[in-house]
């Protein structure tokens, strides 16, 4: 197999089945955790679960204080690195085209230079994140293999990505397929790890600001 | 002045001597030679040097599965002159569309040369092998495989000529039905020159042939068999267009406001990301312009596989696969598949809820 | 047969020409170099990406000197001194006056505008030969051999 055959196999049937066992992945735990949802609070409400639920998923993006205060690196990091993934993955004007291709969806990418800027802060912030994870005592004890998996899968379509943009290190179709490849290695393990809590955050947050709306019984 | 040897022992100098041509015009022919071969100017006296003592080297051409566009673009190559002189100092015995003889004539003039010349002839071959079945296609009754294998038996080197003898090209392309190959899957024990191009920049060919000629020597080939000096730079590498890529200025159709501007044509389908070779610099015509230079993107023809790529006017990070159905048919399998599962988690969940009962210390103790 | 000159929808902007700069400084610092050490650059401008109308920039830019010789051997070829002494601009064309090569060269004389030796030896037998023979020297001893 050369490299145009490599690029050609990562572009087409690689990348199908890596979808569809994202895709797959993805709603098949979806439903099952809705099908098998909470028990009904036979309560009345008195104030509304609902509105509530909308707003802690938003509102929770936001740290609290004394939050803030205590863990300020991680969560400065992790703001960082995934704002940074959003930017490279969703506004780099190859990326746009991949999604108008599967969707039908365009929207104005922002300027490369700037794409490009950001993935080096992304990647660093990625390196302390793990960095940061290692040389505390009680992160590194709560620290398993998947977490360790997660954070490779998430790092590496970043450095490929660089390095096919820059075009340095092997040959341009060489470093596209590897790119391309790492990124159907993250589709591929999304559903099964932690990743899932891209989609999972908002069913959680959902119910914790449900809960608290509910205020207890009305009296 | 010297005696001047006769047939094939002349070098081209004596050639050159012969026809009365001046120091001075050999050094014109020196120094445009060596831009052809994509050398430095400093180089020029050592090609003067070279060539004056080149031989005259025998060349057998073969044609397999090819649409003669190699051929056409190489003899576009030479005008009257310059070029002429190289032509004139290699011994073309065998090239069954320029040659004049025909029928057996022909072979015999291929036999001879191959007898005369063994071990010291270079083979040119455009179009690929196909492994199929014999009978798709034969020169003289005798398949493609076989003339191939009988004539490069005594070659010093085999030039493939075109994408199809370098990497299969279009005849290899999906589904590839005579079975396909390129000269480099079958012969194994020869140095093999890639000169790929759908058809390869004209000059290139010559310029191979130039270098073969003056040192007698392979270039330096990169990973896939090809001269770097022509092919060591990718057309993204070299564009003009560059700067908009970087800049992120794209034509978003062939007739809009960027196409004018002659911004990027990376959404256009454009291959010159992943594409190797000269076009950017050497040009076409004489120097006149190449395909991205005249509005339209890079096919990427110089590249194995540049057929089954999905489409010349796919962007390069765009899937060659339909995903848009992939996701539709998927995500409606999934939703049932969830539901199923769901169902029987949550029956096990009732199962467990029922099946609850009060534990005593005397349980526990047990 | 006439050739027309071909109009491209393309624009040529400033911002296209983006190797034209570091070019012209290359000259400057080959200039440099000739002066100090005299030693001679030779530029091929067949190797450089140039973006369409780049190349006439360049040789607008350079201008034309107070040398401008033509040469005949297998076709035309011109040579010019630019504005700027001892940069020359060398272009080589063959019979059909298409361009077979264009080199920027840096030095006080391009070689090829020298008489060349063997060519100096080769006229020097021919004309022994003419006087030899007794013939009318002004008729052959111009005449240069086919």
């Amino acid at each position: 197999m050369n490299e145009i055959d490599f690029l050609n196999w990562v572009r087409g049937p690689g990348f199908q089945i890596a979808v569809i066992i994202f895709v797959a992945g993805i709603i098949i735990r979806l439903v099952e955790i809705l099908m098998l949802g909470r028990k009904p609070n036979l309560a009345e409400a008195k104030g509304s679960a609902m509105r509530s639920g909308l707003r802690t998923i938003f509102s929770r993006s936001i740290p609290e204080k004394s939050t803030f205060k205590r863990s300020t690196f991680v969560i400065v990091t992790g703001f960082i690195f995934h704002i940074g993934l959003l930017i490279t993955i969703f506004f780099f004007t190859p990326h746009i085209l991949l999604f108008k291709d599967v969707s039908g969806l365009s929207w104005p990418a922002l300027p490369t230079p700037i794409v490009d800027a950001v993935t080096v802060v992304t990647i660093i912030a990625l390196f302390l994140v793990l960095a940061h994870r290692m040389s505390n005592t009680v992160l590194r004890f709560l620290t398993n293999y998947e977490d360790i998996l997660v954070w490779l899968v998430t790092i590496l379509p970043l450095i490929t990505g660089y390095f096919a943009f820059h075009r340095v290190g092997a040959t341009a179709p060489t470093l596209l397929a590897l790119h391309i490849l790492s990124v159907e290695l993250l589709l591929v393990l999304f559903p099964f790890t932690k990743l899932m809590h891209a989609f999972t955050i908002v069913l959680a947050r959902w119910y914790n600001g449900a809960i608290s709306g509910y205020r207890g019984v009305q009296s | 002045m010297t005696d001047i040897p006769e047939g094939k022992d002349e070098t081209l100098g004596d050639v050159l001597r012969q026809r009365g041509i001046s120091r001075r015009s050999f050094l014109k022919f020196c120094a445009t030679t060596a831009s052809m071969m994509a050398l430095p100017p400093s180089m020029i006296p050592t090609i003067a040097h070279a060539l004056e003592r080149a031989k005259k080297p025998s060349v057998i051409w073969l044609s397999f599965q090819e649409c003669t566009g190699c051929t056409e673009s190489l003899t576009r190559a030479h005008s009257v002159t310059i070029e002429n002189l190289i032509f004139d100092s290699i011994s073309l015995d065998y090239h069954h569309t320029l040659q004049a003889a025909s029928g057996h004539a022909a072979e015999e003039a291929r036999m001879a040369a191959m007898e005369e010349n063994y071990g010291k002839y270079l083979l040119v071959v455009d179009g690929s092998i196909p492994l199929g079945n014999p009978g798709y296609s034969t020169i003289a009754g005798i398949s493609n495989y076989d003339m191939l294998m009988e004539t490069a038996k005594g070659a010093a080197a085999i030039i493939s000529v075109g994408t199809c003898a370098a990497y299969g090209g279009i005849p290899h392309a999906k589904p590839n039905p005579t079975g396909a190959v390129s000269v480099g899957e079958i012969i194994k024990d020869k140095p093999i020159i890639n000169v790929p191009g759908c058809p390869p920049i004209p000059v290139v060919i010559t310029g191979v042939l130039t270098h073969f000629l003056t040192f007698g020597t392979i270039p330096e080939l990169d990973h896939i068999g090809r001269p770097k000096v022509f092919y060591g730079q990718s057309i993204h590498d070299r564009c003009y267009r560059r700067t908009f890529y970087d800049k992120g200025q794209f034509a978003e159709t062939f007739d809009d406001e960027g196409a004018r501007k002659g911004w990027c044509l990376y959404k256009l389908g454009c291959k010159g990301p992943t594409t190797y070779n000269a076009c950017a610099t050497t040009k076409w015509n004489n120097g006149t312009s190449f395909p991205i230079e005249s509005g339209h993107p890079c096919l990427g023809c110089s590249e194995p596989e540049f057929w089954d790529g999905g489409g010349f006017y796919k962007a390069l990070s765009m899937p060659t696969e339909d995903i848009s159905k992939t996701v539709i048919y998927t995500a409606a399998g999934a939703v049932a598949a969830g539901v199923a599962i769901g169902a029987i988690q949550k029956g096990r969940k009732n199962s467990a809820v029922a099946s609850h009962s009060k534990t005593t210390i005397d349980d526990l103790e047990k | 047969m006439t050739t027309h000159s071909v109009q491209f929808n393309i624009q040529i902007g400033d911002d296209l020409t983006w190797n034209v700069a570091p070019l012209l400084h290359e000259v400057k610092h080959a200039l440099d170099n000739l002066i100090k050490n005299n030693e001679t650059t030779i530029i091929d401008l067949r190797s450089i990406p140039l973006a369409p109308g780049e190349e006439d920039k360049i040789l607008n830019i350079l201008g034309q000197g107070e040398i401008k010789a033509q040469l005949y051997a297998l076709g035309q070829s011109e040579i010019i001194e630019t504005q700027y002494a001892g940069v020359w601009i060398v272009s080589h064309y063959n019979d059909e006056n298409e361009i077979m090569g264009r080199f920027i060269e840096i030095t006080s004389m391009p070689d090829i505008l020298c008489s060349q030796t063997e060519d100096m030896i080769e006229a020097r037998n021919h004309l022994s030969e003419s006087l030899k023979e007794g013939q009318n020297i002004h008729e052959s001893s111009v005449e240069k051999s086919a």
